[in-house]
């Protein structure tokens, strides 16, 4: 067991803590979106990923750079993307017009109409 | 430590400050999209110091950017475009597959370091052995597991809990193979038993996962969220990197909290969901009715009774997103809305196909997050309200819940029956996935609109737009 050892876990202890205090206050309104942003925090291994190419140096280890790293940027675009799309439907009064980025707006084409 | 290393650190301290605030911010719909902006901001600054490393460390390979580069284009390429033409019922078959990649990334980053360490002289420590270990598993799991549920809920695979002869025995066995395949690289490192262990867990994650039912979802995914956390924490300590420490912590923690609370709301253990066998949803029309009368409505009936209401609270359930009615339900109270009524939804905890769908399903509709109310908020109004409009929702407005002695004893509901008057749309009389008799069907004050809620909607609405003219 190595000191570097007990400070990783220090640090991995106070941030669950961290999390469970923030993450606890947040409504039910907003799961999905909260779901969706935390899945986009652990594309961090996109950091992984780039650090298996500094050691990388074989066909075995270029495969793997390759494939963690389209893993982990899709991870990380496609989650920030998809919970910004999310959070700009929420508003607090009705929109005088659908959101015009969703392709499911056809069938509702009169959702426009309330007060 | 050198000055490059001392900044490097603090700016992966500043990501993940940003991590926090990003997250915190989502406490209120109003101020969530900033802070999704903050936690964007927080990986840009990651990912750019990472790549600051990668060219200070000055050892890839040409071949090593090209793989690293092209990787990153492609991964983010179609990360893009799901992100951009993802339908919002789609939603939870996304937040899978990302959980999926974001699970194999970790998986793969550990299994890099193993294969080249284990070749070196020095061998390798236990204290990156053991992170290892356990990050593969769980990776591994994450990847298949994640991927089986998105299939399920895309309906590729079917949604109803598949199990063969055998499959118990088979997920036992994996398990079985995997640990004890990892407690045997602590004391011998081993690159073939890594792969007896990789394969273990994969089998492990589809044995996991297929069993359990549709209705269950939301359960899945929060819990495989909550694994690729741990396992992205875990990469970190392989790596010996804060930032993925804390990030996948983070994670972890929102996984593990979604869980609990699905589960609670549920009103079922983890341990039986995942042991499983039920869980498909109210798809399957029963044969037996429950005892006492049930009161059938046609549609202009029901029409007329909503748009007379001064009050009214709908109840929308999974069977409103299994029939993609959102825009209808919305367009309905808008119309009744314009005729002077207040309208508002009360939403279960579990309502959709993962945490907070619904949510989601009617903000997509145009609905105004305020009219939005949680269990504990809408309660108290339900005894005012003129119509309660119950839309595919099942268990979750069974009255049984208050008495012990049912399935669903215990179980946090709405309070529908206490509304002066309720309205239930529903295909049939067919139980929910608890399979048990809905007693609110049969309460004097109910009338049953049985149809698809796509439809029934529909002529709802055509219904009060005469009314209007």
């Amino acid at each position: 067991m190595t000191p570097e050892l007990l400070t990783d876990i220090t640090i991995f202890v106070l941030a669950l803590l961290v999390g469970f205090e923030v993450i606890s206050k947040v409504p039910a309104t907003l799961h999905t979106p909260l779901m969706s942003a935390a899945n986009s925090i652990h594309g961090i291994v996109l950091a992984g990923a780039m650090l298996i190419a500094v050691t990388a140096d074989n066909a075995l280890g270029y495969i793997l750079a390759f494939v963690a790293a389209a893993f982990a940027a899709m991870n990380v675009v496609g989650g920030y993307v998809v919970t910004g799309r999310m959070l700009k439907m929420f508003r607090r009064s009705r929109a005088p017009v659908p959101a015009p980025d969703t392709p499911a707006a056809v069938n509702g084409q009169s959702t426009g109409g309330g007060a | 430590m050198n000055t490059f290393d001392w900044v490097t650190q603090l700016l992966y301290v500043a990501a993940a400050v940003c991590f926090v605030l990003g997250l915190h911010l989502m406490n209120s719909p109003a101020t969530a999209r900033r802070g999704n902006q903050v936690s964007t901001g927080g990986m840009a600054l990651a990912i750019a110091t990472t790549f600051a490393l990668v060219v200070h460390a000055g050892t890839v390979t040409a071949t090593g950017w090209i793989v690293m580069i092209a990787g990153a284009l492609i991964g983010a390429g179609a990360g893009l475009y799901s992100a951009r033409t993802v339908q919002m019922t789609a939603m939870p078959q996304l937040v899978s597959l990302f959980n999926a990649v974001g699970g194999g990334a970790a998986a793969l980053v550990a299994i890099h370091d193993y294969v080249r360490l284990a070749g070196a002289t020095a061998g390798l420590p236990e204290s990156t052995t053991i992170p290892t270990i356990l990050d593969v598993l769980i990776g591994a799991v994450t990847f298949s597991g994640s991927i089986i549920a998105a299939g399920k809920l895309q309906g590729v695979i079917s949604a109803a809990p598949v199990t063969f002869r055998g499959s118990r025995a088979a997920n036992i066995a994996a398990a079985v193979v995997g640990v004890g395949g990892g407690i045997y690289m602590i004391a011998t490192p081993s690159v073939p038993v890594m792969i007896i262990i990789i394969l273990a867990a994969l089998a492990f994650g589809v044995t996991m996962v297929m069993p359990i039912g549709g209705a269950d979802m939301p359960v899945v995914i929060s819990l495989l969220n909550a694994f690729t956390g741990t396992a992205v924490a875990m990469a970190g300590f392989v790596i010996g990197n804060w930032a993925l420490i804390i990030a996948g912590a983070l994670v972890g923690a929102s996984g593990s909290i979604l869980t609990k609370l699905m589960a609670d709301a549920m009103n079922r253990s983890l341990r039986n969901i995942m042991i499983g066998g039920f869980g498909t949803g109210d798809s399957t029309p029963a044969v037996a009715g429950p005892g006492g009368d049930v009161r059938s409505v046609a549609a202009d009936d029901a029409a007329i009774q909503l748009a007379y209401a001064q009050k009214i609270i709908i109840v929308p359930g999974y069977g409103l997103a299994a029939a993609q009615a959102q825009h209808q339900v919305a367009e309905l109270a808008a119309l009744l809305e314009e005729r002077g009524a207040e309208v508002s939804y009360a939403i279960h905890p579990v309502a959709g196909r993962m945490p907070g769908h619904m949510n989601v399903l009617l903000a997509e509709a145009n609905v105004p997050y305020p009219q939005l109310k949680e269990m504990e908020e809408i309660n108290p109004e339900f005894p005012r309200a003129d119509v309660a409009l119950v839309i595919g929702a099942n268990d979750v407005t069974n009255p049984a819940a208050r008495r012990p002695g049912t399935a669903i004893s215990g179980m946090p509901i709405l309070d529908v029956d206490q509304a002066k008057s309720i309205i239930v749309i529903k295909r049939s009389m067919g139980h929910g996935y608890a399979g048990i008799d809905n007693e609110l069907y049969v309460n004097p004050k109910t009338s049953m609109l049985f149809a698809d809620a796509k439809s029934a909607l529909t002529s709802l609405i055509g219904a009060v737009k005469t009314l209007v003219g």
